[in-house]
């Protein structure tokens, strides 16, 4: 399972590269101009991610805090 | 004595409070002092590594940069997030190595993992230089929120002494468990003032924030979106990458990881983190509220638009609060930041020359030094004109050159040598100088791309720390391989 920590490359393709093709401010998305609505979607899912890596890292499996 | 001075007095004087009482029952050694005897739980290494987050840059900057400039702000939620997924990989081996090894500083790390004092008094100098404008940064800020949230009953001055003697107080006590215990009340505050400005304002003004978004797209076509130049595409893209490297490379952010009681606690927060600052979203709405409601602040006055429209909006008790929340996020940073200098003045200039002084020595000294660099802030605070806004500016850019020779030393087998790492640091540092001093910029040299031209410098600076890092490393491999080195 240690290849699922690949995902981590993700969110740097999103925020780094990915404005490149999403600079607009329509279509509004929940309220937000549509660079922010993305940058704010790549944050919640960042977080869902990282989740993910720490459920299926074995070396959260330790007692050790 | 106003309304609003009664409340941010209280707020001084519970940072106060606080910052004496997290001392108790604990003999303040080198190792209680700096880093918290490494014992922080889940909540205090949560707090810290969060706390740059809600500095006064944010609270005043971020605010002001969604006023002033709109789109480019949004960088500042992109930085943070990447910086935590790096985190998940990159702290856990640091702060075992540091725990084996019972450092206290950024500079003990590279003296170990490259077996050179001069290497570790080099970091230094780069972290004090780049640390001294950062405590600047904070106190000017301070000054300015007590004077306006004051309604100007106390001038900045005073009040960037008054909060110059508090911070050093409770750092000389209490240290790092001084940071810990006022963060506390610093994210709490913030949590509850930042979220409700950012909903109220919108919808007081404007009736909901798509409302306030239509009406600014109406006034100011492109103000959400990023411009074709200047502060494009590119700029976002090299600023974020290069802020998110650097993000723990400040050493008084570096130095807290020393403070948590077990990797799992910082792998968990890589989880919380990215959703916490969020929060940031809604200092940001603020400043879009503002940017129409107060319009005509430039230069660096932009900064106060968060202040603007709540001394136009609030009774003077609620300006009073905010304002009590921005002295947190004053002090907050700037104790760890006092610490964190202190700390690497007396344990890794002066140890560097004076071998033979031990722990409990080095622990008075640091304390001892705390107001000394107090004062050093204060002054340039109150006489530093603009070479404390390039300092500030070159601050970043300056501690993420300790990036390549620091992530190259968790490898197994470390490519970098003392020398390779040593130059690269100092060639990225004098660009980054150079550049920045001479006020040249890209922008000068017409026969590049626009597209480089928006790059932000510190990338450059990178690149070319790297090139000398790989080429230098290669030419003293065999002359001199470290030794100490060995595997994580």
């Amino acid at each position: 399972m240690r290849s699922i920590r690949w995902l981590a490359v993700i969110p740097f393709l999103a925020l780094v590269v990915g404005p490149f093709f999403v600079n607009r401010a329509t279509p509004a998305v929940l309220d937000l101009p549509f660079l922010l609505a993305w940058i704010v979607a790549w944050i919640l899912i960042t977080s869902v991610i990282m989740a993910v890596i720490y459920s299926t890292d074995p070396s959260n499996r330790s007692d050790e805090p | 004595m106003n309304g609003a001075l009664v409340i941010i007095a209280a707020a001084a004087l519970l940072a106060l409070a606080l910052g004496f009482l997290a001392s108790r029952g604990k003999d303040m050694s080198l190792e209680q002092w700096t880093v918290g005897g490494r014992g922080f739980g889940a909540i205090f290494v949560f707090l810290l590594l969060a706390g740059e987050i809600y500095t006064t840059f944010t609270f005043l900057g971020g605010s002001g940069y969604a006023y002033g400039k709109g789109a480019p702000a949004y960088y500042i939620l992109c930085y943070g997030t990447l910086a935590y997924v790096l985190s998940y990989f990159m702290l856990p081996p640091i702060w075992r190595y540091a725990r084996d090894n019972r450092l206290y500083s950024q500079s003990d790390f590279f003296v170990r993992k490259y077996d050179s004092q001069a290497l570790g008094v080099l970091v230094a100098l780069v972290d004090i230089v780049a640390l001294i404008p950062y405590l600047v940064l904070q106190f000017k800020g301070l000054g300015i929120i007590v004077e306006i949230a004051g309604y100007g009953a106390i001038s900045s001055t005073v009040a960037i002494w008054i909060g110059a003697i508090i911070v050093a107080a409770y750092v000389m006590v209490s240290g790092v468990h001084g940071s810990a215990w006022t963060s506390v009340a610093k994210d709490s505050l913030i949590l509850v003032i930042v979220i409700f400005l950012g909903i109220y304002l919108p919808y007081h003004y404007y009736g909901g924030i798509g409302s306030m978004f239509a009406a600014i797209e109406q006034a100011k076509p492109g103000f959400t979106v990023l411009p074709a130049h200047g502060q494009s595409l590119w700029w976002f893209s090299s600023t974020v990458l290069l802020t998110a490297l650097g993000f723990y490379m400040w050493p008084h952010t570096f130095a807290s990881i020393y403070t948590a009681k077990g990797a799992k606690v910082i792998r968990k927060n890589a989880i919380v983190l990215p959703l916490y600052q969020l929060i940031l979203l809604f200092v940001f709405f603020v400043g879009f509220a503002a940017s129409l409601q107060v319009p005509g602040l430039t230069g660096s006055n932009i900064d106060l638009a968060l202040f603007k429209l709540s001394a136009k909006t609030f009774d003077p008790w609620f300006v009073g609060l905010i304002g009590a929340t921005g002295v947190f996020t004053a002090l907050v940073p700037g104790s760890m930041i006092l610490m964190t200098a202190a700390t690497l003045i007396a344990n890794n200039l002066y140890r560097a020359v004076n071998p033979a002084i031990n722990d409990r020595q080095v622990a008075w000294l640091a304390k001892l030094l705390v107001p000394v660099v107090a004062l050093v802030a204060v002054l340039f605070t109150l006489k530093g004109g603009d070479t404390i806004v390039a300092l500030l500016l070159m601050g970043y850019s300056f501690v993420t050159q300790l990036f390549p020779s620091l992530v190259l030393s968790l490898a197994r087998r470390n490519f970098a040598t003392r020398d390779g790492a040593m130059a690269g640091i100092i060639a990225g540092v004098a660009t980054v100088a150079a550049v920045s001093l001479s006020g040249a910029n890209l922008h000068a040299l017409k026969w590049l791309p626009a597209q480089v031209q928006d790059l932000n410098i510190g990338i450059i600076a990178l690149a070319v720390n790297c090139i000398v890092l790989v080429v230098v490393s290669l030419a003293t491999r065999q002359a001199a391989v470290p030794s100490g080195v060995a595997a994580e």
